[in-house]
């Protein structure tokens, strides 16, 4: 799989705005962007209320992810561009989860919509008008998702890699710091995790690195590419962000995100927990 | 516990804000025309370290919640790119103009 396969640029997305069988999806956690403006012909999902089940800690299940695709009007041989806010947290959390659904044709617009804005490319309030489809999904690759007691396994036997910032990585922050500092868990990170930030795998405009920069900032970190690896960060968008470099750019096989994250491994009960920086 | 980690939409920050005893490095950033709504607003830290981001406003108001130490907010829009530096201590707020 090459680059291009999963990754297209704000220019190839602007060059087909209009081609048959392209579907521009943005994906946020907070859709009033949207609403303010965006790329024209793009369907919205809000990755609160329609990727995730709204009672129990989880992502909606097979049927409900058909029936959203499907008032979506999402085909099954549609090709989906994502892109969002928020360096493309959410879009790379919902390519993961079109991947665990199985469906075919994804990828992520490179730099989402920072980059698009800040080339200057035009937004738009208009809503489009798609034919409601019947979308069948497959159902869940287990060999995408990591659980808990997976992870707790996976302590200095497996690449652990925690992509929160090396202050929530250290334990002097809770969360990122565009948040208030709760401390609803514990701090600190998973024994035996490499801290390697999702933010150095992008570069300032929201692009993803090249991948000869990514491979030696992985290199360097101490990521052995012969084991498999568990992205995590605190919810599993950022470790989203990271799983798709790490398996869809870098090509590993064998790479899962850990989607519970520190908000389910922090608040365990009995499992180790490092702090300070690595 | 917010759900999400998504940055929050951004508003401004009043002066007499109860800043609940954490470090708040707020601000607005502004070019020649006075303010500039939308920059993609990057807290970098000591070490030149990404940290966060948020958009600001659209009358160009950003805010963090930080720790004390050195950082520099870093904002980004199609008119321009600006920075500025700022040294945090005791909890309260911290006030940071940007001219893109």
């Amino acid at each position: 799989m090459s680059r291009e396969d999963v990754l297209v640029t704000t220019q190839w997305a602007e060059d087909n705005l209009d081609t048959p069988g392209v579907v521009f999806v943005e994906v946020d956690e907070d859709t009033t962007a949207y609403e303010g403006g965006h790329i024209r012909n793009a369907v919205r999902i809000d990755w609160k209320t329609e990727l995730q089940d709204q009672v129990r800690r989880d992502f909606v299940d097979k049927a409900g992810f058909e029936k959203l695709l499907s008032e979506k009007g999402i085909s099954n041989d549609d090709t989906v561009v994502l892109y969002g806010g928020n360096n493309n947290w959410f879009a790379a959390y919902a390519y993961w989860y079109f991947k665990l659904y199985g469906h075919e044709n994804v990828k992520l617009l490179d730099g989402g919509r920072k980059k698009w804005e800040l080339d200057g490319r035009e937004l738009t309030d208009e809503v489009p008008d798609r034919k409601q489809t019947s979308y069948v999904a497959k159902e869940q690759d287990p060999k995408l998702r990591a659980f808990r007691d997976e992870v707790v396994e996976a302590i200095n036997t497996k690449n652990l890699v925690d992509v929160r910032s090396p202050d929530e990585f250290s334990g002097k922050l809770n969360a990122p710091a565009h948040l208030p500092q709760e401390s609803a868990q514990r701090s600190g990170h998973i024994p035996s995790a490499l801290n390697v930030p999702w933010a150095s795998t992008a570069n300032e405009d929201g692009t993803f690195k090249s991948n000869d920069e990514l491979k030696e900032l992985y290199q360097e970190a101490g990521l052995d590419t012969s084991k498999p690896t568990i992205a995590y960060c605190r919810i599993g968008e950022r470790s989203s962000h990271t799983w798709f470099a790490l398996r869809e750019l870098l090509g590993l096989e064998d790479v899962k995100n850990y989607d519970g994250s520190w908000t389910e491994y922090g608040s365990l009960v009995g499992v180790p927990i490092e702090l300070g920086a690595k | 516990m917010s759900d999400g980690c998504g940055a929050p939409a951004q508003t401004a920050t009043p002066a007499s804000l109860d800043t609940n005893g954490q470090v708040v490095v707020t601000g607005k950033v502004t070019g020649s025309d006075g303010p500039v709504g939308g920059a993609y607003v990057r807290l970098l830290n000591g070490d030149g370290e990404f940290v966060g981001e948020v958009q600001a406003s659209p009358e160009g108001d950003f805010r963090f919640y930080a720790a004390a130490g050195d950082w520099t907010v870093r904002a980004l829009h199609a008119a321009g790119n600006g920075e500025a530096s700022v040294t945090t201590g005791e909890p309260g707020l911290y006030e940071v103009p940007i001219s893109i």
